[in-house]
């Protein structure tokens, strides 16, 4: 590592640099920015906003069911609120939240100083901003979506479902759709080719590796449940017959689509969240990752895996028994790279000098949750078990398991770890053990009831349940448990409020972490490296600690040696497997056309919606300017001289 | 440290596979592709469900449809020529010729299609047949509308001079998209009308 002490020359290029990159003040600034660090808060941001919303939902339905046959809610706003609770968790929690510590750390894990596509950037985030408004617009007129967050027919038909909740769905899913992809092929292209020098495949980190696969699948699977939405609504809307079984059409289909969609989806969910506790559990083992390929194998195989065992979620739907046993192998087999991460975890543990830290609490409860909701899987992988549990309560249990445990636990301790980075400041120590025990103790008191209330036979998606079912001294512990839990989600929220006006200056490396992103400083730079980094190996900032090599990692602002790329916005660009510069990188600066886009777009789908002619078109028609002038050719130089290290 | 460092000359932007912008049309076309796969699934699993024949009303006729599919390859080839002329002599009037046959040829696939549909004796509510036949070819139909957008703003960049000196990447890459839509018109093609025949 060369340390240069800043001298005139590093101060002239920094301000040169900072004017180049930075966003314009004010409010065109805000709604015009494309950096990345910004765009991936606004996404953390957002996606917690959603899920304290998703948890307020999650709440009154628990208040309603704390005793046998309560009538607090009626059964259909029972039904809204579960549906927006699933709908709003997956879709615009879940995924948004790993997207945006994707996009945040990306750029700066990986040496570069933006995504690939940094309006396309913007434009995923303003989709999914306005796509999660546009879900939640028939909410106040009790008109939200009401068929459960897989919306199955032919309950969800026009017949039995009238009233534009389903179309609000449907149609909300699509646009949705949208800023996943678009979102999703900007981190396969960063990853292919925003990279610094060096950073070769085998020196990625974990959570590179785990945003990288959900992007590929998203890439691949989320076309298929817009289809089947566009179906759906064409099917209310305009009499087609693809799930009427009396026009010929099949319900199944429904099914099948969703599903070839939903489990790679579930899968997405969790990947890059493992990837956050591959790469922040070793900072407080202080030791690398024990097998670091093996996990990053099981990954992608997981992901691979994954696609071939949709009809688990249908094994009680009168599939041949041939195909049926075929996707249960297939589902017992999937949990073998699982496992493998998990033994890795373990192991890294067992053989570190532990820091009790609160990530480090939150990571290794995450383990503990994983085996749990992994265990009820494999038995639901079961035909045979999954036919007694299907619709039940222990499905509930397994559920909030593997998605809390797999997602919302890494997030919650991703979010305390990268705080200081973010924002410059440390979060309270010791809130943030309190915080800990108390969505843990509230977690499990609320969910691990779940698993004997679905054995003893308590239907899912009920609004109440008689009193001689003999579950309701239970369901009040769910119900006290599920409090608990946001009491620490509030706790979590004071801390951050807290940190962010008074939290200890972290400086740059306050874990002493090993990887680029805290090499720069906290908060970064708006350029993140005013050198781009040379790496060397896979934990740059531990090198000479670990000595697994002579060679070193060039990072810090050592003008001469590197490269600067002061001559506009610009980036390196590399070859995707070794990373060895080819080709400079024109960056996009403030640009408001992703925010008109994606306004454009609202209006269209609005215009679907009440199936208003004029403002479809408008819509149409706003896209097609916008994206000319998105489009329109830039002149710029053929060639550009730069410093290569050899 | 100095002696570390030697300097390059890379290009700027690249082209190819070297720039982004390729990579990022190759995964627009993954995600497209893919989405013709789910639509074609749909369709012969309706089909596969089916108590009666499929298409109930027999096989689709043939008549308009191979014109039309013999128009939309042409078209390709006709791309592919003016954007050789254009990497070769840098011609650019030559390049705006091809792309105004290229949307002419184009134009002129919807309109056949359009008569084609309207002949059929079937609309979108018809049956679970109808529904699917126009789903799969109105999705279709719709990237060649795209398509032809994306063909005429190249044409208005050609002829206002915004190609000169280094920016093929535009004209790869939307050449790219249009041989796509018409590779994927094969296998429509071959699902909707050729399998019928055989059936
Ligand atoms: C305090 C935390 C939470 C509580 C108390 C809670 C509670 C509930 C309840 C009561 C249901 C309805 C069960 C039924 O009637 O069938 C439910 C369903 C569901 N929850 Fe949660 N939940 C929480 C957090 C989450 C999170 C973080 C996620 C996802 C990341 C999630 C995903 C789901 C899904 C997908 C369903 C199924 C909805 C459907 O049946 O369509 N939940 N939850
Ligand atoms: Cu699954």
């Amino acid at each position: 590592m060369t340390t240069v002490q800043p001298n005139m020359e590093v101060t002239s290029t920094r301000q040169k640099l900072l004017d180049i990159w930075e966003t314009a003040p004010g409010l065109y600034g805000w709604l015009a920015t494309v950096d990345h660090k910004t765009i991936g808060i606004r996404y953390l941001c957002t996606a917690f906003f959603f899920l304290v919303i998703g948890g307020i939902e999650a709440l009154a339905m628990r208040v309603q069911l704390a005793q046998p046959d309560l009538k607090i809610l009626s059964p259909d706003a029972y039904n809204q609120l579960f549906s927006m609770h699933g709908t709003t968790m997956m879709f615009l929690y879940a995924l948004p939240m790993l997207s945006g510590f994707s996009n945040y750390l990306w750029p700066l894990m990986l040496g570069s100083r933006d995504m690939a596509f940094p309006r396309l950037n913007a434009l995923s985030y303003w989709v999914f901003l306005f796509a999660g408004i546009f879900l939640y617009i028939s909410f106040p007129l009790g008109q939200a979506p009401n068929g459960g967050w897989f919306a199955y027919v032919p309950n969800t038909s026009l017949e039995y479902d009238p009233g534009i909740n389903m179309d609000v769905f449907a149609l909300g899913l699509v646009f949705l759709g949208i800023s996943t992809v678009v979102g999703s092929a900007n981190f396969i292209v960063t990853l292919l080719r925003c990279r610094a020098p060096g950073m070769s495949v085998n020196r990625l980190p974990i959570l590179v590796w785990g945003t990288l696969t959900a992007s590929a699948a998203n890439l691949l699977a989320v076309p298929a449940v817009s289809l089947a939405c566009a179906m759906l609504w064409l099917d209310r809307r305009y009499g087609t017959h693809f799930f009427d079984v009396k026009g010929g059409g099949q319900p199944l289909l429904w099914q099948h689509l969703f599903w070839i969609f939903g489990h790679p989806w579930v899968y997405a969910l969790v990947l890059p969240a493992m990837g956050i506790v591959s790469d922040a559990l070793p900072v407080f083992c202080r030791r690398p990752l024990v097998g670091y390929t093996l996990v990053a194998i099981s990954t992608v195989a997981t992901m691979i895996l994954g696609f071939g065992v949709w009809v688990h979620h249908m094994f009680a739907t009168g599939l041949p028994v041939m195909s049926l046993s075929f996707f249960s192998a297939a589902s017992f087999i999937i949990a073998i790279p699982s496992a493998i991460a998990v033994f890795a975890w373990i192991a890294t543990i067992w053989t570190g000098k532990l820091q009790f830290t609160t990530p480090f609490l939150f990571f290794t409860g995450f383990i503990m949750l994983f085996v749990i909701g992994g265990v009820s899987g494999f038995m639901t992988a079961s035909v045979a078990l999954d036919w007694q549990l299907t619709d039940t309560y222990f499905i509930v249990a397994h559920l909030h398991y593997v998605l809390l445990g797999i997602n919302v636990f890494p997030v919650v301790g991703g979010l305390h770890f990268w705080f200081p980075k973010m924002s410059g400041r440390m979060m309270d120590e010791r809130l943030g053990k309190w915080t800990f025990w108390t969505m843990f103790i509230g977690f499990n008191a609320a969910f691990f009831p779940m698993h004997v209330t679905g054995l003893m036979g308590m239907p899912r998606r009920i609004y109440t349940y008689p009193a001689d079912m003999g579950v309701g001294w239970l369901n009040m512990l769910s119900t006290l448990g599920a409090f608990v839990f946001a009491v620490g989600v509030f706790l979590f929220l004071i801390n951050v409020a807290k940190s962010l006006k008074s939290g200890a200056p972290a400086g740059d490396n306050p874990w002493d972490a090993p990887t680029l992103e805290w090499a720069t400083t906290s908060p970064p730079p708006v350029y993140n490296f005013a050198t781009i980094p040379q790496v060397a190996s896979r934990y740059p900032l531990w090198e000479d600690r670990l000595k697994e090599t002579e060679e070193r990692s060039i990072i810090g602002d050592a003008v001469r040696d590197g490269m600067v790329l002061d001559k506009g916005k610009e980036t390196i660009g590399v070859t995707p497997l070794d990373a060895e510069p080819n080709v400079v990188l024109k960056m996009p600066g403030d640009s408001i056309l992703p925010f008109l886009l994606s306004v454009g777009m609202t209006g269209l789908f609005f215009g679907l919606l009440a199936q208003v002619i004029w403002l479809v078109a408008l819509g149409a028609v706003c896209e097609f300017g916008v994206l000319a002038l998105w489009l329109t050719p830039e002149p710029h130089a053929a060639l550009e001289e730069v410093e290569i290290h050899d | 440290m100095t002696d570390r460092t030697a300097s390059e000359t890379l290009p700027v932007g690249g082209s190819g596979t070297v720039s982004t912008a390729w990579w990022g049309m190759a995964c627009l076309i993954a995600t497209e592709a893919i989405l013709f796969v789910y639509l074609i699934f749909s369709y012969v699993y309706l089909g596969s469900q089916q108590t009666g024949p499929w298409p109930p009303s027999g096989p689709p006729s043939l008549k308009l449809v191979i014109p039309n599919t013999v128009i939309l390859v042409a078209s390709s080839f006709v791309v592919a020529w003016g954007q050789s002329q254009f990497r070769q002599t840098g011609n650019s009037l030559r390049f705006a010729l091809a792309l105004a046959g290229t949307i002419i040829l184009g134009s002129a696939f919807i309109i056949i299609q359009a008569f084609e549909w309207a002949g059929k004796g079937i609309v979108l509510s018809t049956s679970a047949y109808s529904s699917a036949f126009f789903i799969l070819t109105g999705v279709h139909m719709a990237h060649v509308a795209v398509g032809l957008l994306i063909l005429t703003m190249l044409l208005v960049w050609t002829l206002m001079g915004r190609f000169r000196g280094v920016h093929h990447e535009h004209i790869a890459l939307g050449a790219l998209y249009w041989h796509f839509v018409d590779v994927v018109w094969i296998v429509v093609f071959i699902t909707a009308y050729v399998v019928p025949q055989f059936s």
